[in-house]
């Protein structure tokens, strides 16, 4: 009998299944039910399982059964920091890094109108930082004081300045509130810590999250929920980028997905600029970062993603008049199922996709500009300079079920240099197809090389459909 | 504020300035002092210097300007600060700061205007800072915590 692992995802719209053979690194089997977390997450999971018993003609005895979870809203948090460009990004960086997805983002002082804002917003955790450790507690009390008097229910995660963690954790727990402590999400001007803001979160999610979200109910049939679906992505982009200790990773990539409602994208590599007299600015970004961009979702925000390239121009891209991007947007936002049938129909969806992803990219990508000197021009630099990534990887149903996964993600390497962004120059494009990147990163951190040779197998190369992808490698 | 350190100090050459090394090396000696430093380096915008005060807490933001422009790149310094709550820091100024030959007295009252409290010629050395600094911010710490 071979080594078998299990790997569930409580997704919001499915409960779909993974079946991996540990000594081959290949799935066997794949199981689809629907998502029943708001009535009894089992009985999803049940039919999702009676699916794979299907395929598989009896279950196995599995050495692992690993969840993650985007159900139910997925891990919603509001972040608060000092000022909007250093502690209140660090705690952003934290909380994406963590799969969260962010309702609000704070800075400085909350005003009672911000405080009657979070109690509205439902957070499942909320991170509170500001200050250096040694610098600035003022605002950091001031915040906890108001927050400790408001009727936000859900658990803290502090990460602000350590001379102030311990009097910010009495101020909450004064005000009946649970608190974790961990290290500063920025210890240091620009230094950028948020591993252990990240752990927390992570831990706050396995112990309170699950269960305030009803998926224990099926915790006997799973031996452990251990993280957010997104996290899971973010792991195994940065095992496949890095590789284990005895086989080597990809090197520098990017993982895009693009979903209904945002596009999220992962880039692991070293950002730092290429150019060695180039100087840099601003705020440390993270190694193996994550955005996520709200406006620009395949259905839910169709009509942002046409208005951020201007209908005229988006109506080109399409080879259609505006007045046919017009009837199919209306389409689109009367229908999120909705999927294209016809070649003008895919045509006006790879539109979509292609400006979601360039413009994700061109976000999610450091900048540089030219600054006069007395001694000529320099270059300074702030963000990622994406440019040594030199592959990308779609991820995520709208690219595997979509007709044309390639043009879509040579949107990554479009039009970046015209808008200043500093994003990858030519990259190799591959695509999830099966979706088993999260079940990689789930199960990553168990068997690290069995989880990498799945990853890489996994990649399925995107070079026969050319389109105008000149770019292409 | 911590207690282990005599202040904490943020520096940098302000505006277009590429000039480092001045900089780099006053930042080194205020270390050496006892001072906390966060140096910013060259290139910095006003802006920064006043985000890196709020989140460390500076006591003082010590700005360096040698290439002759500093007179714009430092107007409305204070306002600034005084704007963004951190009104109290107490601000240097050192270097080249003007263009030609107006006499130091001048040079030294229209950056006073502007809101510094102390302004240096060039040729300062670092040990003719760190006196005067290590007063300015014992008073300061007096005057904040009468302040309450």
């Amino acid at each position: 009998m071979p080594r078998t692992a299990l790997i569930i995802d409580f997704g919001s719209t499915y409960t779909k299944l993974r079946a991996i053979d540990l000594d081959r690194a290949e799935v066997i089997g794949s199981g689809q039910g629907p998502s029943t977390v708001t009535t009894d997450i089992n009985h999803g999971l049940d039919l999702a399982l009676s699916d794979l018993k299907d395929r598989l003609g009896g279950l196995p005895t599995f050495e692992y059964r690993l969840a993650s979870s985007s159900a139910a809203g997925g891990l919603g948090m509001v972040t608060i920091g000092l000022v909007p460009k250093l502690t209140a990004e660090a705690a952003r960086h934290a909380a994406l890094g963590a799969g969260a997805k962010i309702l609000s983002n704070y800075s400085y002082e909350l005003t009672d109108a911000d405080v009657r804002e979070i109690e509205c917003l439902n957070a499942d955790i909320l991170l509170l930082s500001g200050g250096t450790d040694g610098g600035n507690k003022a605002v950091y009390l001031a915040n906890a004081a108001a927050l400790a008097r408001s009727s936000v229910a859900c658990p803290f995660v502090l990460a602000g300045n350590r001379s102030a963690s311990d009097q910010v954790a009495e101020i909450l727990k004064s005000g009946g509130k649970s608190t974790v402590t961990t290290e500063n999400v920025m210890p240091e001007y620009l230094k950028l810590n948020i591993e252990p803001a990240r752990e927390a979160i992570r831990k706050l999610f396995i112990e309170h999250i699950v269960h305030a979200k009803g998926i224990d109910r099926a915790a006997d049939r799973f031996d452990e929920i251990l993280m957010p679906t997104p996290a899971a992505v973010l792991m195994a982009a940065t095992l496949l980028a890095d590789g284990t200790e005895e086989s080597k990773g990809l090197g520098p990539l990017i993982v895009l997905d693009v979903g209904g409602a945002t596009t999220d994208v992962h880039s692991v590599c070293d950002g730092s600029p290429t150019d060695p007299s180039v100087t840099m600015l601003g705020l440390e970004e993270p190694y193996a970062k994550r955005s996520v961009e709200g406006d620009l979702g395949m259905r839910h925000a169709a009509k942002d993603i046409v208005n951020a390239v201007g209908a005229s121009e988006f109506a080109r891209l399409a080879e259609m008049d505006e007045g046919r991007v017009a009837a199919l947007l209306s389409r689109c936002e009367a229908d999120v199922d909705w999927l294209p049938e016809t070649p003008e129909e895919n045509s006006f969806d790879m539109a979509l996709s292609q400006t979601a992803v360039r413009l994700s990219i061109q976000r999610h990508a450091g900048r540089q500009t030219l600054v006069q000197t007395v001694h000529g021009p320099t270059t300074v630099q702030r963000g990622k300079d994406l440019g040594r990534v030199a592959t990308v990887i779609g991820t995520g149903g709208v690219l595997a079920h979509g007709g044309a996964p390639l043009s879509a993600l040579s949107g990554a390497v479009r039009a970046c240099a015209e808008a200043g962004a500093l994003g990858p120059r030519s990259a190799k494009f591959y695509l999830d197809a099966n979706y088993t990147l999260f079940a990689c990163g789930l199960l990553g951190g168990r068997e690290p090389d069995v989880a990498l040779r799945l990853a890489k197998k996994s990649m399925d190369p995107l070079f026969e459909e050319l389109g105008n992808g000149v770019f292409v490698g | 504020m911590s207690e282990q350190n005599k202040g904490v100090l943020v520096t940098g050459v302000i505006g277009s300035d590429t000039h480092i090394v001045g900089n780099r090396i006053l930042s080194r000696a205020l270390e050496d002092k006892g001072f906390k430093v966060i140096a910013l380096g060259a290139l910095t915008p006003s802006e920064e210097f006043v985000d890196a005060a709020i989140e460390t807490d500076a006591d003082a933001i010590l700005v360096s300007s040698l290439y002759g422009q500093g007179e714009l790149d430092c107007d409305g310094f204070r306002d600034l600060c005084v704007e963004a709550g951190i009104g109290d820091t107490l601000l240097y100024v050192g270097g080249y700061l003007v263009v030609g030959d107006r006499p130091w007295e001048e040079t030294e009252a229209r950056y006073k205007e502007m809101g510094f409290d102390r302004v240096f010629p060039p040729r300062t050395r670092p040990d003719d800072v760190t006196g005067v600094l290590e007063q300015d911010i014992a008073r300061r710490r007096v005057a904040r915590s009468a302040a309450g």
